[in-house]
């Protein structure tokens, strides 16, 4: 018998599907397309290494660039998030007021206008590399999506969890801390992966401020060589099996909280 | 009939609690002196349950004075947290944590508020489980516990903090029948031991084994109020009555 029979299930579908438990099978939609993927650019290689070799040696620098942009803006937004779920549930007037209008704000502009923004934005203050401005435009763009997971997060752990701390003699601040965000992580993990995996497809987004990612150096490759079929049919096929391959493992934790509950 | 002095744990005056239009507490003025058993009794929606938890501010009042150890709820120099240390309170729903295992659960509240050592709230903690039963369960985790299992041990975890009062809000009501006994067990048990304790219950044989003192509510107000011989053979009250062939 568990103390909270139902358990709320937040889904901010935005990244890529994410594999059920239910999709059993040999050809499950996953592996077609991971190793589909795979599959098609060992055989293009293969069959035409002029230019498809090439433009696999030319790349990989620009898939580091895409890890670093998407790893530093997902635990900025991480931090963020927290701080912004906390302010959306908080009962301090000011704190909640600064965090619901940075939410507003935020959703309501297109993420590469932000990314255009801030790097042209703080260009005029500091001069910073184009790499730091596009995490954290990142970052603060997906610092608003991750308050809200944060806030329905907390939200999901019944009122029962918070009134028995509190009658323990317990503050908000040691209630929160030991007994409902350990649980709120657990509701939250899921969906943070999600939201990793479409922030990682995003950062494309930041080859328009001269970050050299991915997609920029498949631009370069492709503009020299003038191989734009080619080079953009690599460039899509690494992102989906990044992509993939990171929903996989995203989908083993999700069940893993599961099971632990 | 209170074994200590007649010293006042809670005295609570006039005290009003409205939602919306609907009065959910109604001018109730209720004391409870130390080490007395008050078993409070009423229809649902009677008042009972809000009642209960104003006493220690789970449930903010919107007239009326509650103080409680000599300390007042409402004010603003009262630390509520203190008020709720010396105050223990069992759920209908446990809420025991269930990322903890049923030894954290008792120890957390003893580090984190009292300061207590590791060892010293471990200690206590299975010292407690002892008493309800329930040691051998020390590291499981409270999901795999039955629902009188999972009661006895909130009712430890209040214990060890060192409650002055403890309060009760319809501690068997989630419980399946044969379970019930267990938990009402141990709360007589803690009767004896001479706690001041405040329980909403349905469970008739409880109160007049154990209260003091019944309350009958209803409607928001305290309509009738004696000793259980007084209350159970003798009720004044058209509405008490009423309900006692009800419940009986």
């Amino acid at each position: 018998m568990s103390t909270e029979a139902k358990k709320q299930i937040i889904d901010v579908g935005d990244g890529a599907a994410i594999p059920r438990k239910s999709d059993r099978g040999l050809f499950t939609a996953w592996r077609i397309a991971f190793f589909g993927a795979i599959g098609t650019i060992a055989y293009l290689v293969w069959n035409r290494p002029d230019p498809y070799l090439n433009i696999l040696k030319f790349v990989p620098d620009g898939i580091a660039v895409t890890f670093q942009v998407t790893l530093g803006a997902i635990l900025l937004a991480i931090v963020i998030g927290l701080i912004t779920g906390l302010g959306r549930i908080s009962k301090n007037r000011f704190f909640n007021g600064v965090a619901s209008l940075y939410v507003e704000v935020i959703r309501g502009i297109p993420l590469l206008v932000q990314i255009f923004y801030i790097y042209y934005a703080l260009g005029t203050i500091v001069k910073v590399p184009a790499i730091l401005s596009a995490i954290i435009a990142m970052a603060v763009c997906y610092g608003a999506y991750m308050g809200e997971v944060v806030r329905a997060g907390i939200e999901s752990i019944a009122k029962g969890q918070r009134e028995a701390a509190l009658s323990l003699g317990m503050n908000g601040r040691q209630t929160m801390i030991h007994v409902i965000l350990p649980q709120a992580v657990k509701v939250i993990l899921p969906p943070v992966g999600n939201e990793f995996i479409a922030l990682l497809k995003d950062s494309s987004l930041v080859s328009i401020i001269a970050v050299a990612d991915l997609l920029r150096r498949g631009r370069e490759y492709a503009s020299e060589s003038f191989t734009y079929f080619e080079t953009y049919t690599v460039i899509a096929l690494i992102y989906l099996i990044i992509t993939l391959f990171f929903s996989k493992i995203i989908g083993v934790m999700e069940e893993r909280v599961s099971v632990n509950k | 009939m209170s074994i200590n002095s007649r010293r006042k744990m809670v005295e609570a005056k006039e005290i009003i609690k409205v939602y919306g239009s609907f009065r959910a507490l109604d001018r109730v003025s209720l004391d409870i002196y130390d080490g007395e058993k008050v078993v409070i009794i009423g229809p649902s929606g009677s008042g009972k349950s809000t009642l209960l938890r104003s006493i220690n501010r789970l449930e903010e009042i919107d007239r009326g004075t509650i103080v409680v150890d000599g300390m007042d709820l409402y004010d603003p120099k009262t630390d509520i947290t203190k008020v709720r240390e010396e105050v223990g309170m069992v759920f209908q729903s446990f809420n025991l944590f269930p990322h903890k295992t049923v030894l954290e659960n008792l120890t957390l509240a003893q580090i984190v508020v009292r300061k207590r050592s590791k060892h010293e709230a471990e200690e206590k903690a299975m010292m407690l489980l002892e008493r309800v039963g329930l040691a051998a369960k020390a590291k499981s985790y409270p999901g795999k516990l039955s629902g009188g299992q999972q009661q006895r041990v909130a009712i430890a975890r209040s214990l060890a903090m060192d409650p002055k009062l403890m309060l009760f809000d319809e501690p068997t009501s989630a419980l399946d029948p044969e379970m019930i006994g267990e938990v009402l067990d141990v709360m007589k048990d803690l009767a004896k031991d001479g706690m001041t304790m405040a329980v909403v219950t349905h469970e008739m044989g409880f109160a007049r084994e154990v209260a003091d003192r019944v309350i009958f509510m209803d409607a928001g107000r305290i309509v009738e109020e004696g000793t259980p011989e007084h209350f159970f053979t003798a009720p004044t009250h058209e509405r008490a009555k009423l309900f006692l062939s009800q419940i009986l």
